[in-house]
């Protein structure tokens, strides 16, 4: 194909097209599925329900460097309601996988914060794993200005 | 190349008292996926497991990923019956352990 005016026109629309279809065929809620296989792999193939866990992470980060990110789980941490494990994905870095907190008895209270790094804006995951087996979730979008993995 | 961890636990509590505590090493936490100025890339090293036992018992622990940032920091609960001592370990990629103490009076 030769490169004319027209050629380019119709092919910058055909991309722009593309790229807005390409947007609206994810869904918002979707993860990507290296995150969504890590996921299914920490539960055991449980679908993970919405509330119960919460994940504090600032609105925009602008440095991804260093990102400040709070899990808790509402729980008494007591007998049979106690959380095993909190496990933090960033769907958007080269590797999703962040970090798995691992709670006891002893721990009082089911809370963790720690700094993490994200390469660009990204959906945070976070996924708790009670002692009885049931699985909760929640998400944040963190909008990051300056990435965090290098390059 | 890590120093000195610094860790904060409150000198003293009552028995059953949830308390903070937060812990903060020095360690560059290369994540793997940067690269030199030659264009090679630079090989992972960072910290891959944190825990904190009180007396013997594992308290609170953590699998580190690359995408923790530099000089890690953690901040979590603890509920502790009697006076004793926290113990913190900290576990390098090659193998070296970083460990520190703190004690902690129950009233």
């Amino acid at each position: 194909m030769k490169l004319t005016r027209r050629n380019v026109l119709g092919l910058s629309v055909g991309a722009a097209a593309f790229t807005i279809a390409g947007i609206q065929a994810r869904p918002a809620s979707a993860a990507t599925e290296a995150t969504q296989k890590s996921i299914m792999d920490f539960t055991g193939g449980a679908e993970p329900a919405a509330g119960k866990v919460s994940l504090t992470a600032p609105e925009i980060a602008e440095n991804g460097n260093t990102v400040p990110v709070t899990v808790s789980v509402d729980s008494a941490m007591e007998g049979d309601d106690l959380v095993a494990s909190i496990v933090v994905f960033a769907d958007g870095n080269p590797n999703p996988a962040v970090a798995t907190f691992h709670f006891s008895e002893m721990s009082g209270a089911a809370l963790a914060t720690t700094r993490i790094r994200l390469a660009k804006t990204q959906d945070v995951i976070a996924v708790a794993k009670m002692k009885d087996g049931s699985v909760f979730m929640d998400k944040k979008q963190v909008k990051v200005t300056i990435g965090g993995c290098g390059g | 190349m890590a120093s000195k961890p610094r860790i904060k636990v409150p000198k003293s509590a009552s028995a059953g008292e949830v308390i903070t505590i937060k812990t903060l090493i020095s360690h560059e936490m290369e994540s793997g996926q940067r690269k030199d100025k030659e264009g090679n890339p630079i090989p992972r090293r960072i910290i891959n497991k944190f825990t904190c036992a009180f007396e013997g018992a594992t308290v609170f622990e953590c699998d580190l990923d690359p995408a923790i940032s530099a000089n890690p920091y953690f901040e979590f609960n603890a509920k502790v019956a009697q006076s004793g001592t926290f113990k913190f370990t900290w576990v390098d990629d090659d193998g070296s352990v970083y460990e520190a103490e703190a004690p902690i009076e129950v009233k």
